[in-house]
């Protein structure tokens, strides 16, 4: 699809997910397409900090009107922050959804073989 | 207009000091609440209720009431909900004192009326179904599934087996996996084919012994008949599944088919659907279920029996227990037995018959301007493909704001989800040939509108009591009460 | 064939035939193997025209004994109040009654405006901040607080009950409770009062640390007692539990809500106002709560918002958690609620307001009053003493149920509920009286004398 925005620094997943790699960290957040997608959101669920996430299982839900998504974790880990500003304004990640970032997970193993980079992501599109 | 104060409450029409009822004589000595409620327990902080008039009261609601959309007023091609009429003798008898008047622990012998009614229309629902027997109990349709999802579980736990999970198809009404999650399974999915059927052989790889039950919507969300049904229930029945047939759509089917003939082992009608009992803005309903004889002992208690004309009431051990406080939602049975004695069986043949050819004739009329995804001959209705709306800057849900201007409701919309910009229509027996002319001329002119006057659809409705309602605001900025202050 | 709630004439329906563009309705439902087609017609019997319908379901009304015709003084759970006439006009309009659930706001503003107002009136009468849109019942709207109060305690899954919890709703509880792995434990009444023996309710928290998700806990008790739930809400919350009250919403009018108390999750049965008793169904189950718990509340509920020109609007909301978009994961599975009952409700609470509703009260509990007195003379007590507002339990000789029951046949009597076929623990002739501004006082010296003489003392 044109016009949504790829940021060549990230990687992506299928499940629309973008992740900034730093060291053991990796930041999660949606891409543009997917805000796009969803439409307006209104809320997001986040985790609490130092939950046990899995790769590929849920790791918060973001609700627009009447659609919800999960984001799933890139890799196995635990939560080390999440973005509480979106608790009050979920529509932040409408606004800019690479600024928007939802959770940051401390890793424990391999990223999921399924992240691309942008120019593969833009072939998803 | 003088009396359509937008939005305005009952709250803000409020004046202390007023009410619209009148002080109940005494012709026992009063005590005062200070001698019958010590002070430490009485309420510090009155509920801030309305204070009116009587007449203020009444003309609050029936000036809210016409801002509703209705069946008597118009048409409501609702897909999936069956809209159909609902006939005026039915609530006149709903309100008999010898029903509104019975309590639910009055001893059976003063309630034989009630216990032949219910008794008569289980029966009558089995032999409409095809299935055994009936419990009347369930006050919903949702809350149907989950009772027979118990007796499911029940049954099988009876042999011994404690299976874990439930097949649903991808199109299914979303109150299926929900109500399989609540009975404590877990759900796996069940892909629809290229037709727009169950993909048997999607169903066949997910069945295996831990399967309790397939729920199955026959006719199916895109208005279209299991042709393999036998197969699925076979091949469910070969792993020692249970096969459920949800009953939305069981308006298609009646005096044509009977799901107890077509295999199925359980099922839930919907009353306030193919029953015509009235949906009254969201309830109440009535959701039966029907089982075969296999699962009878399993329905809720208290069961009704028949003893040479003497009703009585009975817990059987094996039951799942009541999943009701009372009977359900009885004077919802009420109407239903009514109808169904209006109907009759000539009468009963027909709404299968007129539901099948409405919706049929209604999709030969606009189908070369708008698609389905899945091809027909369709049963009670059908599902249009709205994504070629999307190339004019539009949605389907800007369609169906826009039909609403004509004065007919917005059809179902973005369900099932296996249709893009899905637009369900489902016509019903109770409406005219003259209706149906009508609503697709309006169709066809609102499509005419997508395309050349894109902007007035885009900003639909123009001719409701409001316009476009923004339901994101409502969304974020959560107003859930009135807010006093 | 005509039928009068079918249009279509035969010559329209080969009309339309040809229009689809075949000769025969089974060519339409070819989809369907002709082996599995009925053959013969249903055998229900045969179509009645209107005259006769009603004729047949008067006949089955006539068999009934409804309240007009024998004195009742049955509640528990489900009461019986005088209902004005104007409930009866407002809930009659189609524009109500034919009405689909308001998911298209702008054509269904009548229905979402009246719900707001209800879930307003919900709120303020349990003392809570929000409320849904309906569930079905008293008895369901438990289970659906039981299901809320494991999604608060991150799926806790045991729950401490009085036993004092009206013996329907546990039943009920109790259908949905293995499937749910829910565990129940009882909590003691006091021998005196009938009210929630705290002592107890500390043991089963620490006997059970970290498993229970809520003290479940009625008020006005089975016993007819209001419950003092002082403290409660603080205790829960220091087990990490919810405090879920099944509350009568009349009493409330009189005593503080469970809400003013810190409850959590507030529940129970508005049928009697407004609603008419008919065997229990169409009832009204209500559940008010907190924003705070919004995310896991069950139902629909309409929030306020504003339209494309700026005018007030209302609309379905928060639908994120519901089945229709949340399938599996919703927060209950309920679709159709009980929205023709909510404008009964509303109607009723808008026309009788604060003051009406509390003189119902107060009438309901003073003929409690005059009940428990005549009672007395004759050595008849209630079985705990505390405060009760339209419901009490009292306590028959032993031996003495045969012979009430019989005088109370004759006098077309029904006297109470007997307390013990659905509560085990409790003596069995205990009678739960209930009482309300129905009753005359011809009514209650029935009662009293009929009660007197066949189980007072001699």
């Amino acid at each position: 699809m044109s016009g949504s925005n790829v940021p060549a620094d990230l990687k992506y997943a299928p499940s629309h997910e973008w992740v900034r790699v730093e060291g053991d960290v990796v930041t999660v957040g949606i891409t543009d397409h997917a805000q796009h997608e969803l439409g307006d959101i209104v809320f997001v669920e986040l985790p609490e900090v130092g939950k046990k996430v899995a790769q590929g299982k849920g790791v918060a839900v973001i609700e627009a009107v009447k659609t919800v998504a999960d984001v799933y974790a890139p890799a196995d880990g635990e939560v080390v922050e999440v973005n509480s500003a979106l608790a009050d304004e979920a529509g932040a990640i409408n606004a800019d959804a690479y600024a928007a970032w939802i959770v940051k997970i401390r890793i424990s193993g391999p990223l999921s073989s399924e992240l691309v980079d942008a120019d593969g992501y833009k072939a998803m599109l | 207009m003088l009396h359509d104060d937008t939005g305005r409450t009952l709250f803000e029409k409020s004046r202390p000091g007023q009410r619209g009822t009148g002080e109940i004589e005494w012709d026992i000595p009063r005590k005062g609440l200070d001698s019958l409620v010590p002070a430490k327990l009485r309420r510090k902080k009155a509920p801030r209720l309305p204070e009116l008039s009587e007449g203020e009261v009444v003309r609050h609601y029936t000036v809210l009431s016409n801002k509703n959309h209705n069946i008597d007023k118009g048409f409501y091609p609702l897909g999936s909900c069956t809209m159909k009429y609902n006939p005026k003798v039915n609530e006149s008898l709903a309100r008999l004192s010898g029903f509104s008047t019975l309590h639910p622990l009055q001893p059976a012998d003063t309630i034989q009326g009630a216990l032949e009614l219910m008794w008569r229309l289980e029966h009558m629902l089995a032999e409409i179904s095809g299935m055994d027997s009936v419990s009347l109990q369930p006050a919903a349709g949702a809350h149907g599934e989950l009772t027979a999802l118990l007796v499911v579980r029940a049954y099988h736990l009876s042999r011994g087996e404690d299976r874990r999970k439930v097949l649903i198809p991808d199109a299914a009404h979303g109150t299926n996996p929900a109500s399989a999650a609540i009975a404590g399974f877990e759900c796996v999915t069940v892909k629809s084919a290229q037709d727009g059927r169950v993909d048997v052989e999607d169903l066949k790889s997910k069945l295996d012994s831990d399967v309790a039950a397939f729920m199955i919507t026959n006719p199916n969300t895109v208005g279209l008949f299991e042709t393999r049904v036998e197969e699925i229930c076979a091949a469910c029945h070969a792993v020692g599944a249970q096969v459920y047939m949800d009953g939305a759509n069981l308006n298609a089917l009646v005096g044509i088919a009977r799901p107890g003939d077509l295999g199925f082992d359980v099922m839930h009608y919907n009353l306030h659907k193919t029953f015509s009992t009235p949906h009254g803005g969201g309830g109440p309903g009535c959701g039966p279920i029907g089982v075969k004889s296999h699962l009878a002992a399993f329905l809720p208690s208290p069961r009704v029996r028949n003893s040479d004309g003497k009703f009585t009431l009975e817990k059987p051990s094996t039951s799942i227990g009541p999943v009701h406080g009372a009977f359900g939602n009885f004077l919802v049975m009420v109407r239903a037995y009514a109808y169904i004695l209006a109907m009759g069986p000539e009468g009963l043949a027909r709404v299968g018959r007129n539901a099948v050819l409405n919706a049929n004739y209604l999709h030969a009329k606009i189908k070369d301007s708008m698609a389905c995804k899945y091809e027909g001959p369709y049963m009670h209705e059908f599902v249009l493909d709205g994504s070629p709306l999307k190339a004019l800057g539009l949605h389907t849900s800007d369609f169906a704001k826009r039909l609403m201007d004509y004065g007919v409701y917005a059809p179902t919309i973005y369900f099932p989800l296996i249709v893009p910009e899905a637009m369900m229509i489902e016509p019903t027996e109770t409406e005219s040939r003259e209706t149906l002319d009508r609503f697709a001329e309006i169709f066809l002119e609102v499509l005419r509108q997508c395309r050349e006057e894109t902007e007035t659809v885009h900003s639909a409705p123009h001719n409701l009591p409001l316009k476009r309602v923004d339901d994101v605001k409502a969304a974020k900025d959560l107003v859930l009460t009135h807010p006093f202050e | 064939m005509s039928h009068r709630y079918i249009p279509l004439t035969s010559g329209e329906e080969k009309e339309m035939l040809q229009a689809v563009g075949v000769e025969r309705f089974e060519d339409l439902i070819q989809a369907i193997p002709s082996h599995l087609r009925l053959s013969r017609p249903l055998d229900v019997p045969p179509a009645l025209s209107e005259m006769a319908l009603s004729r047949e379901v008067r006949r089955l009304a006539q068999k009934n004994k409804g309240l007009t015709e024998l004195v009742s003084f049955l509640g528990m759970g489900w009461t019986k109040h005088f209902i004005p006439a104007a409930v009866d006009t407002v809930v009659s309009r189609s524009e109500f009654t034919t009405a689909y659930t308001p998911y298209q706001p702008e054509a269904s503003q009548g229905s979402l405006q009246q719900i707001f107002e209800y879930q307003t009136m919900v709120a303020e009468i349990a003392g809570c901040e929000i409320s849904n849109a309906s569930l079905y019942d008293g008895a369901t709207a438990l289970v659906e607080g039981l299901i809320m109060a494991s999604a608060c305690t991150k799926g806790r899954k045991g729950f401490a009950i009085a036993s004092s919890l009206n013996p329907r709703y546990r039943e009920v509880a109790q259908t949905y409770a293995s499937s749910n792995a829910w565990s129940f434990h009882d909590v003691a009444w006091t021998a005196d009062e009938g009210q929630l023996d705290r002592k107890s309710l500390e043991s089963t928290l620490a006997a059970n640390a970290g498993k229970i998700a809520a003290l479940v806990i009625q008020t006005p008790n089975t016993f007819g007692m209001v419950e003092d739930l002082e403290g409660l809400a603080e205790t829960c919350k220091a087990a990490g539990a919810v405090l879920l009250v099944v509350n009568d919403p009349l009493a409330s009018i009189l005593v503080d809500p469970p809400g003013a108390f810190g409850a959590d999750i507030v529940v129970g049965e508005m049928l009697g106002l407004g609603i008419s008793t008919s065997l229990g169904g169409p009832a009204l189950g209500y559940l008010a709560t907190w924003k705070k718990h919004l995310r896991q509340m069950p139902g629909r509920v309409v929030g306020r918002t504003l339209d494309a020109d700026g005018k007030r609007a209302y609309c379905l909301t928060a639908q994120t958690r519901e089945q229709h978009i949340r399938r599996e994961k919703a927060t209950s599975n309920i679709c159709s609620n009980q929205g023709l009952m909510t404008v009964v409700a509303s109607v009723y609470l808008a026309l009788q307001g604060p003051k009406g509703l509390e003189e119902v009260a107060e009438q309901c509990a003073t003929r409690l009053a005059h009940v428990r007195e005549g009672l007395a003379k004759a050595g008849i007590r209630p079985l705990f003493a505390g405060t009760p507002i339209q419901e009490q339990a009292f306590r028959l000789p032993a031996g003495s149920r045969a012979r009430v029951e019989s005088a109370c046949r004759t006098a077309g009597l029904l006297p109470g509920v007997w307390l013990a076929d659905h509560l085990p623990k409790v003596p069995a002739e205990t009678l739960l009286v209930c009482t309300s501004e129905t009753h005359s006082k011809q009514d209650l010296d029935l009662l009293i004398a009929t009660l007197s003489s066949a189980g007072g003392q001699a």
